[in-house]
């Protein structure tokens, strides 16, 4: 009799691990698929002629995305020059100076802000960049693109500031550094890799964001020789052509997409390769 | 030269003024993040003064979309959000926790870093993709297969009837699942690895299986934080754009089936704003307005996650796109 | 002290930690050439940024190329991305960057000035009109025709009228096999299945010309939907820009939509023919538009609508297409470019226009519209 109970629970254990088993694979089974079709759809696509090429007329094949992939560059790149002054002094203020209620009132404003889906984004910086600049600019897509950055910057600028031991900060003041230097020299450099790796991981997520930039960086067919023009972005352009009807554009998208999605691996490949061998824990 | 003589300690006082401007600076940039939230609101508030001034209250429980006519209501966007979200959430919420459960007490040691990387992967494909693939991949194929099964089996039932296009807040709820599935199942995991060994190592001792140790010392007590979890991941879920729109059908009536075409509160916004013109105050002040509803519905399941999940770890991963 | 000290310059050239009095402090256990040297890559760091803002910034100065910019209908975007194309060939000085968004967002964006020019496949109406800071133009460039686009097995030549179209797009006639459609196509193996209705989800002239068509034929359709380029579908699925209607229909066996003439033959999707006012049923090419464009009466300003146009060859559900235009340039570099382009459009792009299946503007209109474009002042 007990044997038989014992038996059953035995089996109804191994049964409930196959069934978790079962289940962590098919967690993982929707990124496998969507790997393998962006390399049989869009791998053979990405070469020299969609790297360094314009886009071309509808319905005329032999098109590329170059202005989008430099257009995404860009936009990143204001993005961070938004973004991370902002949140790595916001951090500061909190890992630092702050006081805790203070602090609990930032951090619910942030996680807000974090929450704040990023269409509403769009729509906001519509009404405040794109129409008082009677135009849509990579300045307003930079823009949105840095304030999606800034509470993702300053919750990892503060975690790793607090992993900073405590006897650093005192060492310094004890041997009469002020405290501002102490912050920048001491304090931020120790952190140093882990705040960049949140930087690259928040560059990571916002290179990968289309509804933002859909209203204020819009498009663009040629280069942008200006931050006050429109801007291709790698996003925004699959999206286009994914949505079209003609095969050669929905080679394209695949091929944007793979290439975006390498990038997006990179950065975080690049912030593995920082991390390894760190003491201390890294923003995730 | 190295001894530490007293005469070396006698250094200028250090700076105060240079202390009081680097507080003030990171303190003002510490208070950007209300300036932005205050920006955030007061912009949509604006934006939907027309339609606020025009209907009011009744723009939550009005489904009408009529551009012609200049009647607009939320009814059919909020009803999509809310179908697509918790259908999703309905679908993720077992399989990232079965498996968590996998990844923190049943995986083998090796197992578990590579599986954490995995999804990790997962969570950072920006949502155009996932759209581009839905789109091309996905829904062709739950049309093929799932769908007529599904409208064959369970066709009696009004959530299965009707014409089955392919987009609709069936596929929505299938690619806000996959995209929700690695938040939930991190956080998940958090919350089981906040649960001390020694419960677990109680239950063995008293002789438990390997399922009934985590059934009995794991899940009894991280229902609180699993319940947090799916707060987070439906979070995520309602503000859901890119991938959304590319497979939701973008149509403004409401359905009781599910393979209807639909829209979110985020879909309408993004098909729509661009070039909301025939009635020119009302119309982008109606898509205001959604972003405002929209904004307060994601502020609100956020507060209660946090109050969920509180002390088991930040979530570190990516928001809605 | 002295561990503290060698830890904090661990890659640091010198320790000093007794100094005499008025000595700067190297008790950070830096020497100043390690602190310069921070600093300094710092300083980089953020210059480097800001050269590349400022580089790109200043392009445009250095640059002679001039970028006018204009958003709108997604019908005529297959002639209009060539004409630009083309255009950038004949005057390499100026770059016209062009986004499919639909008409309504043209409108939209001309008025709110966001816009260099607009396109819009259905006239502005007077309200929209009125709100314009200046007074806009519109000048015809093309006429073109909304095709009801399906996918049936066998790629059958339908034929269709007014008022079926109407009950289809009401979500009265769901099947293909219904009785009216039977009727109307003798000998047609019609099957079984439902019709998946696909609309426009966006704000678009493409709608505008298949709802005024529809409204002018079926006072059902007038009563419950009206005319606009944003209108509550009763029924179906929505995709965005001609573009997405087609792709739906192209991947849905069964589905049916109304798109512009160029996207269905380019994807190799049949239409159907519709019975126009003479009692004809009429297939859509270059020929019947170009037919029914010459029957309408076209006013000063422009604007006009040619659907159910009169004449036994005309196609019912066709419509010029505008581009917009303000008279008065806000900037005089960008005013001149503009009107050498419409110029140029109306000259040379016939031929163009002809390859895509759109019908250029007649001989004789074609004067009335050039004429509109020497009042455009900057």
């Amino acid at each position: 009799m007990n044997a038989l109970l014992n038996q059953r629970r035995k089996a109804t254990s191994a049964a409930m691990s196959a069934l978790c088993l079962l289940c962590a694979l098919m967690v993982i089974l929707p990124l496998l698929l969507v790997l393998f079709h962006l390399a049989r759809l869009g791998a053979s696509s990405v070469d020299w002629n969609f790297l360094t090429h314009l886009p071309k007329p509808v319905g005329e094949s032999g098109g590329g995305m170059a202005n989008a992939i430099v257009g995404s560059f860009i936009l990143v790149l204001l993005a961070v020059l938004i973004g991370v002054p902002v949140g790595v002094l916001g951090g500061i203020y909190l890992s630092e100076f702050g006081a805790p209620r203070l602090n609990g009132a930032v951090r619910f404003a942030a996680d807000i802000l974090n929450g704040t889906p990023s269409i509403v984004w769009g729509i906001v910086v519509y009404a405040l960049v794109v129409v008082p600049m009677k135009g849509a600019s990579a300045y307003a897509g930079g823009l949105a693109l840095g304030l999606i950055m800034i509470p993702l910057v300053i919750r990892t600028t503060e975690q790793m500031l607090a992993l900073v031991p405590a006897s650093y900060r005192e060492a310094a003041l004890a041997l009469g550094i002020p405290k501002w230097k102490s912050v920048l020299h001491v304090v931020l450099k120790t952190a140093g890799k882990g705040i960049v790796t949140g930087v690259l991981l928040a560059c990571a997520r916002v290179a990968g964001e289309t509804a933002p930039l859909l209203f204020t960086a819009s498009g663009n067919q040629f280069w942008s020789h200006s931050l006050s023009e429109p801007v291709a972005s790698l996003p925004r352009q699959i999206y286009t052509y994914a949505k079209a009807p003609y095969g050669d554009w929905h080679r394209q998208a695949w091929a944007g997409a793979l290439v975006l999605v390498l990038f997006v691996f990179a950065f975080s490949a690049l912030v593995r390769l920082l991390t390894r061998g760190s003491n201390l824990p890294v923003a995730k | 030269m190295n001894s530490i003589a007293p005469q070396s300690m006698l250094l200028p006082p250090p700076s105060r003024t240079g202390d009081a401007a680097f507080k003030f600076l990171t303190w003002c940039m510490a208070m950007m993040v209300f300036v932005l939230v205050a920006v955030v609101g007061w912009e949509l508030f604006r934006g939907s003064e027309p339609s606020l001034r025009q209907f009011g209250w009744r723009f939550l429980t009005r489904a009408d979309w009529d551009p012609v006519s200049g009647a607009f209501g939320a009814l059919p966007f909020m009803f999509g959000t809310f179908v697509s979200s918790l259908l999703g959430l309905l679908l993720a919420l077992p399989l990232s926790v079965a498996a968590a459960i996998y990844l923190t007490e049943l995986a083998p040691g090796w197992m578990r870093q590579p599986a954490v990387a995995l999804i990790e992967m997962l969570a950072s494909i920006p949502s155009v993709i996932l759209g581009l693939w839905g789109m091309v991949v996905l829904v062709p194929w739950l049309n093929a297969h799932p769908y007529p099964w599904l409208q064959r089996v369970l066709g009696f039932l009004p959530l299965f009837r009707g014409h089955v296009y392919g987009p609709c807040l069936l596929s929505a709820a299938v690619i806000i699942a996959i995209m929700i599935v690695p938040i939930v199942t991190s956080i998940s995991r958090e919350v089981f690895r906040a649960v001390p060994d020694s419960r677990r190592e109680a239950a063995y001792a008293l002789g438990a299986t390997r399922w009934e140790v985590t059934r009995l010392a794991v899940l009894k007590g991280s229902k609180r934080g699993i319940f947090g979890a799916a707060m987070l991941g439906l979070g995520r879920a309602l503000g859901e754009t890119m991938a959304v729109t590319m497979v939701v059908g973008n149509s403004t009536v409401i359905s009781p089936s599910l393979f209807a075409p639909g829209c979110t509160l985020a879909s309408g916004i993004a098909t729509q704003f661009a070039e909301a013109a025939d009635n020119f105050n009302l119309y982008p002040g109606a898509l205001y307005e959604l972003g405002l509803v929209l904004l307060a519905i994601t502020i609100v399941t956020n507060i209660l996650a946090r109050l969920l999940v509180g002390a088991v770890g930040a979530p570190r991963h990516p928001g809605p796109a | 002290m002295p561990e503290l000290a060698k830890e904090m310059s661990q890659d640091c050239h010198a320790v000093s930690l007794s100094l005499p009095h008025g000595q700067v402090s190297n008790l950070r256990g830096r020497c100043s050439l390690c602190i310069n040297t921070m600093r300094i890559r710092w300083l980089w760091m953020w210059l480097a940024g800001l050269a590349a803002v400022l580089t790109l910034e200043g392009a445009d100065r250095a640059s002679a190329q001039l970028l006018i910019n204009g958003a709108g209908a997604t019908f005529p975007y297959p002639i209009y991305s060539k004409w630009f194309d083309e255009y950038s060939k004949v005057d390499p000085s100026v770059r016209f960057n062009y986004q499919s968004i639909g008409s309504g967002a043209g409108q939209r964006q001309i008025v709110e000035g966001t816009v260099d020019f607009g396109a819009s496949d259905g006239p502005m109406s007077d309200q929209n009109l009125a709100r314009a800071p200046g007074k806009i133009l519109h000048v015809p460039t093309v006429a073109g025709a909304d095709v009801i686009a399906y996918n049936l097995p066998g790629a059958p030549r339908l034929r269709l009228d007014g008022p079926a179209i109407a009950d289809i797009f009401l979500g009265k006639i769901a099947k293909w096999n219904d009785p009216r459609l039977a009727a109307l196509n003798p000998g047609a193996a019609l099957p079984k299945a439902d019709i998946l209705v696909v609309h426009r989800a966006d704000g678009s002239g493409t709608t505008y010309i298949l709802v005024d068509y529809l409204s002018s034929v079926s006072g059902e359709w007038q009563k419950r939907v009206g005319r606009g380029t944003a209108v509550k579908w009763p029924a179906g699925l929505g995709a965005e820009g001609n573009e997405g209607v087609t792709a739906q229909i192209k991947q849905m066996p069964g589905a049916m939509g109304c798109v512009e003439l160029v996207y269905a033959t380019q994807n190799q999707l049949p239409c159907a023919s519709v019975k126009n006012a003479a009692g004809n049923f009429i297939a859509p090419s270059v020929e019947t538009v170009t037919e029914a464009l010459a029957a309408a009466a076209i006013p000063d300003d422009f604007r006009f609508s040619m659907v159910n146009a009169p004449g036994g060859r005309a196609y019912p559900i066709a419509s010029a297409t505008w581009l917009l235009v303000y008279q008065h340039q806000r900037n005089a570099e960008k005013g001149r470019k503009m009107v050498e382009f419409l110029k140029w459009a109306l000259k040379e792009g016939g031929p163009m226009a002809r390859q895509l299946d759109f019908a250029p503007l007649p001989p004789d209109l074609s004067k009335r519209v050039l004429a509109e474009i020497d009042g455009i002042r900057y």
